[in-house]
């Protein structure tokens, strides 16, 4: 293939993906009366007190998902793949499955138990983070998955056995340091899924950034389009800056 | 430094209808190179992980000296394994991966370096100590996976088929290397391989396991000259042995027409259908007047120094083939048909039905 068609292609693509993104600053920073520029849009991001709350709300929502996802997965994978391959299939199936069930026939079930949830740890929306736990499973599985059998965590788990240390320290001195690109990959799969999830969050009523967004996009279309624009960028920017640790040499010397 | 003794160790694993290992027993003496050889599949990988604690011990006992470790924990055995893929941690340079086991053990820093470079000097690692294992050839690796056992200073030293990953000329070069190193460190080990010359070249005593059951402990001379069983003689020799199908008749082995002497000992037990044993080196080429088994040659191996025969006999129920070590300078060529004959004491009789040794 030729270098103009490559270069042809890669401009189609490049329209494709950053016009709508052009078009969002141009939207977001335009004055719909006078049709000037003006950053009111941008400023109202850290002013809007139900915008900051909202993008508070998720920040912490994604954080709480990530470390509840990675305490409740890595160290089961890691155990179910060492000691119970018989229930890899059984694992993965369970993990599957929020992938299989329709958001809507979650959220009917969810609205049940939420209610108990409510009456026992109260009605911060964070509690939405036992939910998105759940939710990001499917795809956090299968990044750490390959990251595991990309080892092989078996032997270097004999070795380290072997050579002298227990179960603990051969999951965290061995196991988990060569699955980290795996996990981190997930963490990032979490994150962008808890900063556009939408669906559970509405439905249970509680305001997380994409339910504001959509609220505020019938009050403040700029405002919308400005934290919309800036949700994109920040999770672009996360995915950039996890490539760039888990590229990071990781050498230490003692 | 330690004895190993098995006590009837057994491991069944779960779901298969017999145990991997039925139950062995072995003594391996302080300090001995004890290597485990046989078939893949015949338990000796079973063996070594039993005593290194990576496999359950169904019943018996094993013990390191006089201490009984059958169900210790494999960190607290005081051992350190060797692996066929070195399974090094790719994570950690060539420092870390041996100085891990000190780090386990909370050995403090200073010392812990002192001791890593005392074992990458040994092994000639010193200008890789900062390196991955992912930047070292299959040999360097290899010498890592060694250096970290070493560093541990460990009462045994345990060693699954450490050179199967290595090319043919590293691994002659390494297995004299760590024979040389056993020596020196005079710590009990226990290595295993399916490869009867590594068996042979390295081992103080040699044991040859089948289905689980060990056949004949012995030094590689012994296992050599007198084996207890056919399995045994079949297994341990490059080229192998001939093994050729006979009768016993008055105090002869008859091959067809043929009569090859025996020694007293079998010429007295032997009777019915014997297997006679003759090793390639134990024929003499002779003339056709002198009689002697004919063999028709197909194949000659000219390795220099002497040169492998390999031919068809014309007797009936002899095998396919029969492997003959003649001198490089004995023209043989192919086509050929050449007569060879043995003397009693280089024959060894068995049992065929059985396959116990009648021979002295």
């Amino acid at each position: 293939m030729g270098r103009t068609v490559r270069y042809l292609l890669l401009l189609a693509f490049a329209a494709f993906f950053l016009l709508p993104l052009v078009a969002l600053l141009d939207f977001s920073t335009t004055d719909l009366r006078t049709g000037d520029r003006t950053g009111a849009a941008w400023a109202s991001l850290v002013e809007d007190p139900t915008l900051t709350e909202a993008i508070r709300t998720s920040l912490l929502l994604a954080a709480l998902t990530v470390v509840g996802m990675v305490v409740l997965l890595v160290p089961t994978m890691v155990w179910v793949r060492l000691r119970v391959p018989r229930a890899t299939r059984l694992v993965e199936f369970l993990c599957l499955l929020p992938l299989t069930i329709p958001a809507l026939v979650i959220v009917v079930g969810l609205s049940n138990v939420y209610a108990w949830v409510d009456y026992l740890v109260g009605d911060s929306p964070l509690t939405l983070a036992f939910v998105y736990v759940v939710l990001v499973l499917p795809y956090a599985y299968r990044s750490i998955d390959v990251a595991l059998s990309a080892i092989d965590s078996t032997t270097l788990s004999e070795a380290a056995r072997s050579l002298g240390a227990g179960w603990t320290t051969v999951i965290t001195r061995v196991v988990v340091p060569n699955i980290w690109p795996g996990v981190l990959g997930a963490a990032f799969i979490s994150v962008a899924l808890v900063l556009g999830e939408f669906t559970v969050a509405s439905l249970l009523n509680f305001d997380t950034l994409p339910v504001v967004l959509v609220l505020l996009q019938k009050s403040d279309a700029p405002a919308s389009m400005a934290a919309a624009l800036a949700s994109i960028l920040f999770a672009a920017l996360l995915l950039v800056g996890l490539s760039l640790l888990d590229r990071r040499p990781t050498s230490r010397r003692n | 430094m330690a004895t190993v003794t098995f006590e009837g160790a057994q491991r069944w694993y779960p779901g298969a209808d017999k145990p991997a290992v039925p139950g062995i027993d072995l003594e391996i003496n302080d300090g001995e190179f004890m290597v485990l050889v046989g078939p893949s599949g015949c338990g000796k990988s079973t063996t070594l992980r039993m005593l290194a604690g990576l496999e359950e011990v169904n019943a018996g006992k094993i013990y390191i000296g006089d201490r009984e470790i059958t169900h210790t924990p494999p960190k607290d055995r005081d051992i350190a394994m060797v692996f066929q893929n070195y399974a090094l941690y790719p994570h950690m340079s060539v420092a870390d991966n041996m100085g891990f086991a000190l780090k386990m053990a909370k050995v403090p820093t200073e010392e812990r370096r002192k001791r890593v470079e005392e074992a990458a000097r040994i092994l000639g690692l010193t200008d890789y100590l900062d390196r991955k294992p992912k930047a070292l050839s299959g040999g360097q690796r290899q010498r890592v996976a060694m250096g970290r056992a070493i560093v541990r200073s460990p009462q045994v030293f345990c060693m699954d088929e450490p050179l199967s990953n290595l090319d043919a000329k590293m691994r002659v070069q390494t297995r004299t290397d760590i024979a040389k190193l056993q020596a020196d460190l005079g710590v009990t080990t226990v290595y295993v391989t399916h490869d009867q010359v590594e068996a042979m070249t390295m081992g103080d005593r040699v044991a040859v396991m089948k289905e689980g059951i060990l056949q004949q402990v012995d030094s590689p001379l012994r296992l050599y000259d007198k084996p207890v069983n056919l399995f045994v003689a079949g297994f341990i020799g490059s080229p192998q042995m001939n093994l050729i199908e006979a009768t016993a008749a008055d105090g002869h082995a008859k091959i067809g027409e043929y009569l090859v002497p025996v020694d007293p000992t079998a010429a007295k037990t032997m009777q019915g259908r014997i297997t006679v044993g003759v090793r390639p080196e134990a024929w003499r080429l002779v003339s056709a007047e002198q009689g002697g088994l004919p063999v028709q040659v197909t194949v000659v191996e000219e390795l220099g120094s002497d040169a492998f025969v390999y031919g068809t006999s014309g007797v009936e129920g002899t095998p396919h083939n029969i492997i003959v070590r003649v001198s490089g300078r004995d023209k043989v060529r192919k086509g050929e048909t050449i007569h060879v004959t043995t003397d009693p004491e280089n024959v060894h009789v068995f049992d065929t039905d059985t396959g116990e040794r009648l021979s002295d």
